[in-house]
């Protein structure tokens, strides 16, 4: 090979490299000075995401409209927004957890009160509003409580050796803890390993506890406070009773507390779908994934979480929202459009509506979408609502701050172990609530 | 005077070098200026910052998990700096002595150095949590446990890599010193620490180098093995810095001044390191 024929080997293969670099740094801002505008969702749920994508591509093979739609990992939406929302593109489309969440993104939320979805709000509640736009809108309503397998309770009930002998008489803390430990005493009779599933630490699904299980104590203590915004303190008046249904699930569990640290929420659905345990503390959204995992729609079902407050045998299931829709004010304009008419068609098409509520089996706050649910637990949720019971409310959107749930999340996994003692968990509770209000504020 | 390879650079030096360079200002000092900047800024993303002073650098010496990462971070490195580089020669000793299918157990040892550090949280997450349960305990079940599974992470990635630095440096050792030696009656001890570990001092300067830094610097294993558990107990300093700048609205900047914080001190051991190395390094 002559010299000057390796020169200009060596001449493309370094134009080459560098163009490369430059494409890098030249690609982000293509896409949004299309007239048509496009849409970015960063959706919140990992465990709809599939449907999602498909979803966007249906709309784009209709409308020529770009719809991308990323998906944060479970529990780390806050930090992808974050270093999505500085990007070039950033997200059109987000979402906040509620008036805390909110707060967060106050300066990035457009008016939404021109929408459709808006518009078909069934309850005008159902949306965040400062005082003067709409901000955000809640695209799903949502119930957690105790997922039974119906199967095994039925034999529980029919055994010779249970005290509690119908769903009926299963309405409060004292009877759920009889229950409970009857049937892990038993537990070789039932062909179970625990009455409930694995309480899972792994920071991907401690949230079953830190927020959702914590969202009880919170609930009854600002009832009891009458009080319906974020307070500034909380006394923890009912962190016993906390103390308690907690204790149960470690007690009477498929696994040993010691281990709880390395279990996931895989782990104990798992566990729930194999019918190795009886309960499993989870919500509506939680079907899908029983579903994939061979479970029929006939024997699962969902009670309220007692916890041994006076009167709770009138404690419903816990319901509510804690995704909102916002529409990014720092988006352009014709992206703002776009993701205005995506969000139209969303909540209008036959597509949409059939994604939403049958394939994502969601229950949503609009008008003309379907009430009946293929989901066993939405279709108890339906039942605990018309049964008259007083459904709790989702407080845990007036959490502080994710800081505080992880504080509160490290001092249960602790207490868990028996490496740390309850009072730790009563200090992040109570005064880290103080503390993060004062550090947020 | 000149040679012909050394005309081809003058000339086309820029070709080589400046696509590399503009590379490093995109990727590196440009983030870096920014970084420093940020760290007296308040902001959400990015783009909206606004100076705020040292408010941020007060918050993040008052942080006291902050330190404690840091003290842990320091007991990391140390042990780790040792270990590897200690175990990491040794094998690069017996490797080039002649033992049958010394090439084979070379590229045996460089591998779990090409395995990406987030899998090998994972992977080890598992192998050790499976030990672990024989004794009714988890990785997280204290600090510990996560400490000492991430150094046997750590050593088990990176003794390759060190070794085969070690093995080109032995490789270096001239032999006719070594026959001279062993000619005025030098034993094997006397033969390895007066002759060959002084000749390898620029060796061992680049290991410890690396070392000591990984160390520091250490985030992919530390968050997919523990991620902190229990309670940001078993959490080193980058993990804390990420989890203050991504996990707490209003706490970014926050998170950029423990940075520079971390940044200086890191610089200022692996100066001191390189100081302390460079300075035994011996002509043969």
């Amino acid at each position: 090979m002559d010299s000057k024929m390796k020169k200009a080997i060596a001449l493309v293969a370094v134009g080459a490299m560098s163009l490369t670099t430059l494409a890098a740094c030249g690609n982000s801002n293509s896409g949004s000075s299309d007239k048509k505008g496009q849409v970015y969702y960063l959706n919140f749920k990992p465990e709809v995401a599939n449907e999602w994508k498909s979803l966007a591509k249906e709309y784009t093979k209709e409308t020529g409209v770009k719809v991308t739609v990323q998906t944060a990992a479970s529990d780390t939406y806050e930090q992808r927004l974050k270093s999505e929302m500085g990007k070039s593109n950033p997200p059109t489309l987000f979402q906040v957890n509620g008036p805390v969440g909110y707060a967060n993104w106050k300066a990035y939320t457009a008016d939404m009160s021109d929408t459709t979805p808006y518009k078909l709000l069934k309850s005008k509640d159902y949306a965040l509003t400062d005082g003067k736009k709409v901000t955000g809108i809640a695209y799903v309503v949502e119930t957690y409580g105790l997922i039974y397998n119906k199967d095994l309770l039925d034999k529980y009930f029919q055994a010779d050796w249970s005290t509690v002998k119908s769903m009926k008489d299963l309405n409060n803390f004292k009877a759920l803890k009889t229950v409970a430990d009857e049937i892990q005493a038993h537990k070789a009779d039932l062909g179970v390993e625990g009455a409930f599933t694995s309480a899972g630490f792994d920071s991907s699904s401690d949230w079953r506890f830190k927020t959702h299980l914590a969202n009880l104590p919170l609930y009854y203590e600002l009832q009891q406070r009458h009080i319906k915004t974020q307070p500034a303190t909380v006394k923890g008046t009912f962190l016993p009773q906390y103390k308690q249904i907690f204790d149960l699930y470690l007690k009477d569990s498929t696994t040993d507390p010691k281990q709880l640290g390395s279990k996931t929420g895989e782990d104990a659905t798992a566990e729930f779908a194999q019918g190795k345990a009886v309960f499993y503390q989870n919500g509506t959204w939680a079907w899908s994934d029983l579903q994939k995992a061979g479970m029929k729609a006939s024997s699962v079902s969902m009670m309220p979480i007692y916890i041994g407050v006076k009167g709770e045998e009138k404690q419903g299931l816990a319901t509510g929202s804690e995704n909102y829709w916002c529409i990014n004010s720092k988006a352009s304009e014709a992206d703002q459009k776009a993701t205005k008419a995506f969000l139209k068609w969303v909540v209008t098409s036959e597509a949409g509506k059939n994604a939403i509520s049958k394939k994502m089996g969601f229950t949503t706050p609009f008008k003309g979408f379907p009430t009946t649910s293929d989901n066993p637990l939405v279709e108890a949720a339906q039942k605990d609502l018309d049964s008259g019971t007083k459904a709790v409310a989702w407080d845990f959107s007036l959490m502080p701050s994710e800081q505080w749930k992880n504080n509160l999340g490290g001092a249960l996994l602790k207490y868990a172990q028996g490496t740390g003692s309850w009072n730790d968990v009563k200090t992040a509770y109570v005064d880290g609530w103080a503390s993060e209000y004062k550090a947020t504020h | 005077m000149t040679t012909t390879s050394g005309k081809t650079i003058r000339r086309w030096w820029a070709l080589f070098a400046l696509p590399t360079f503009l590379a490093f200002i995109i990727g590196f000092i440009v983030p870096f200026i920014l970084g420093v900047y940020l760290s007296f800024c308040d902001f959400n993303t990015i783009k909206d910052a606004t100076p705020i002073g040292f408010k941020n650098y007060a918050k993040a010496f008052q942080d006291s998990e902050f330190w404690v990462a840091l003290g842990q971070t320091v007991s990391f490195a140390i042990v780790t700096t040792i270990i590897i580089n200690v175990v990491g020669f040794a094998i690069a000793y017996m490797l080039t002595k002649a033992i049958r299918g010394a090439t084979i157990f070379r590229s045996i040892f460089f591998m779990p150095n090409l395995i990406g550090g987030i899998i090998l949280g994972w992977v080890w997450q598992l192998l050790l949590n499976g030990i672990l349960q024989q004794w009714g305990a988890s990785l997280t079940l204290s600090k510990n446990y996560g400490f000492w599974g991430l150094v046997i992470l750590v050593c088990w990635q990176q003794i390759g890599y060190m070794m085969i630095i070690y093995i080109a440096g032995l490789q270096a050792v001239p032999t006719d010193i070594l026959e001279a030696a062993e000619v005025d009656g030098a034993n094997g001890r006397q033969k390895l620490f007066d002759i060959i570990i002084p000749l390898m001092m620029p060796s061992i300067t680049v290991c410890t180098f690396l070392t000591i830094t990984n160390g520091f610097k250490m985030f992919d294993q530390n968050l997919a093995l523990t991620g902190g558990a229990p309670a940001n107990e078993s959490e080193l300093v980058a993990l804390n810095i990420y989890r203050t700048f991504y996990d707490r609205m209003g706490f970014e900047g926050v998170g950029q001044a423990k940075a520079v914080i971390f940044f200086i001190i890191v610089a200022i051991v692996a100066m001191l390191q390189n100081k302390l190395t460079t300075s035994r390094e011996v002509q043969a």
